[in-house]
């Protein structure tokens, strides 16, 4: 079976360690803050200025001066700080923030991505995503290993605008764990009750199948 | 106004002197901390053919978005572009330039811009379509891509409390680009809810000093939210 969000969201989680400071990208990413292990402590970045993000607020705590990345009303938590988009940048081009996790169109196994256009069609922006890739030594994209239609986003080169070059070096998709290495996507795990043999016919780039690939825990 | 005091009687006053054609840099991120009353002020002087360098260009019918009603925008350097139909259709017809520039690279071309600094590298969007036609280094085996800083004719902003010499303080994810914005524009022009008396504030806590400003006006905000999500009890 494919991972839900929510399972993609723990098994982000399990990429936590005791004392990161992690940038969590919108969508399934952001889902992974309601995973953290228990007594670990993970403190959350927001490029928009705050770093230590807690919840979303109640009702009577919202506060329109307190928005994340994604402009949603949230909380500080006990020991957060608040600072401008300069210093905010540079913590993340600086490579201060220990992990950062986000999502993606494609990726290649050079490592690229591609994340914030699709030409003639989608064009969002691409926010603080280049300067996230770009600065960043430890980054997890998450992402559908293929389109609903079966197309492969796992490529053996990106077609879309790249958002960073060379850059990903781990990839969570609904159906796998995968490391990029060496120009090839290399299989780390897979999930439950999927096949190397399904993960195999759904990636476009190189891949590189271990003699053991362990099913991912939960 | 006299000495330090920076105080203006009125928002037409605080954007006394912006022509056709000239560049504006802005503080705000989405809807949180913009200056929403120094922007309804350019869309009542008809201003056309402005640059304006900001986060977003808000959304439909709020923030900078209502400078698009009239096309008073040429020109938008931003970084997200989303959740505005209007923006979209006026960039896709051509009718309005974007320039997409990465958050981080924003942030520090309008500090640079205000620190008299012309350029720097960054690695931030080399081998993309934001480093081409870019000069590249290489600097320990890493490439970079020279970035240019922004300066502009004005810049407007918004901050939470001020004394009447400008000094300001912001309040939490308010602060966002309205410092950096502020040191890039040639008249920086600031909004804020407070304007207290001189020597009121602590000198240790503020945020920017008031040698950046050239215009303050207290106003009072709306203070929109994009995307309010709350939890239950």
């Amino acid at each position: 079976m494919a991972l839900t969000r929510d399972q993609l969201a723990q098994r982000v989680a399990q990429e936590f360690q005791d004392g990161y400071y992690v940038n969590l990208g919108i969508g399934i990413p952001t889902l992974a803050a309601n995973y953290i292990p228990e007594g670990m402590q993970v403190m959350l970045q927001s490029e928009n200025g705050l770093l230590g993000m807690g919840p979303f607020p109640l009702e009577h705590e919202v506060d329109a001066d307190l928005v994340n990345a994604g402009k949603q009303t949230v909380t500080m938590v006990k020991g957060a700080s608040l600072f401008n988009s300069a210093d905010s940048f540079a913590m993340i081009r600086g490579g201060h923030v220990d992990l950062t996790v986000l999502g993606a169109f494609e990726v290649d196994c050079q490592g690229n991505i591609a994340s914030y256009m699709i030409p003639g069609k989608l064009i969002k922006g691409m926010g603080g995503a280049m300067d996230l890739v770009a600065g960043a030594e430890n980054i997890i994209v998450t992402m559908t290993h293929a389109s609903k239609s079966g197309e492969s986003k796992l490529l053996p080169q990106c077609t879309l605008p790249l958002t960073g070059k060379g850059c990903i070096k781990r990839v969570l998709t609904d159906l796998a764990l995968l490391d990029i290495a060496d120009g090839r996507f290399v299989l780390r795990e897979r999930a439950p009750g999927v096949s190397v043999e399904e993960i195999a016919s759904l990636t476009a780039g190189e891949l590189f199948i271990p003699g053991d690939v362990p099913e991912m825990v939960f | 106004m006299s000495g330090f005091d920076k105080v203006v009687g009125s928002y037409e006053e605080a954007m006394d002197g912006l022509e056709d054609g000239m560049t504006i840099i802005a503080g705000g991120f989405g809807l949180c901390g913009i200056p929403e009353n120094l922007i309804k002020e350019i869309k009542r002087r008809g201003t056309t053919g402005l640059t304006i360098a900001s986060n977003n260009a808000g959304v439909d019918g709020k923030g900078l978005g209502v400078l698009l009603e009239d096309r008073q925008i040429k020109k938008m350097i931003a970084s997200y572009v989303g959740e505005n139909a209007l923006f979209e259709a006026q960039m896709m017809s051509g009718e309005l330039e974007v320039e997409l520039t990465p958050q981080g690279t924003l942030a520090e071309k309008m500090r640079a811009g205000g620190a008299g600094i012309p350029a720097f590298y960054t690695a931030t969007g080399y081998g993309t379509p934001v480093g081409e036609g870019k000069e590249v280094r290489e600097f320990g085996g890493r490439h970079y891509i020279l970035e240019e800083s922004l300066r502009g004719d004005f810049s407007i902003a918004k901050a939470w409390k001020a004394d009447r010499y400008g000094n300001l303080m912001f309040r939490k994810t308010a602060r966002n680009f309205n410092p950096m914005a502020i040191t890039a524009g040639k008249i920086a022009v600031v909004e804020v809810e407070e304007i207290v008396e001189v020597g009121q504030l602590d000198p240790d806590e503020i945020h920017l000093p008031g040698i950046y400003v050239n215009r303050l006006i207290q106003g009072t905000f709306a203070k929109d939210i994009e995307q309010r999500t709350v939890r239950s009890a």
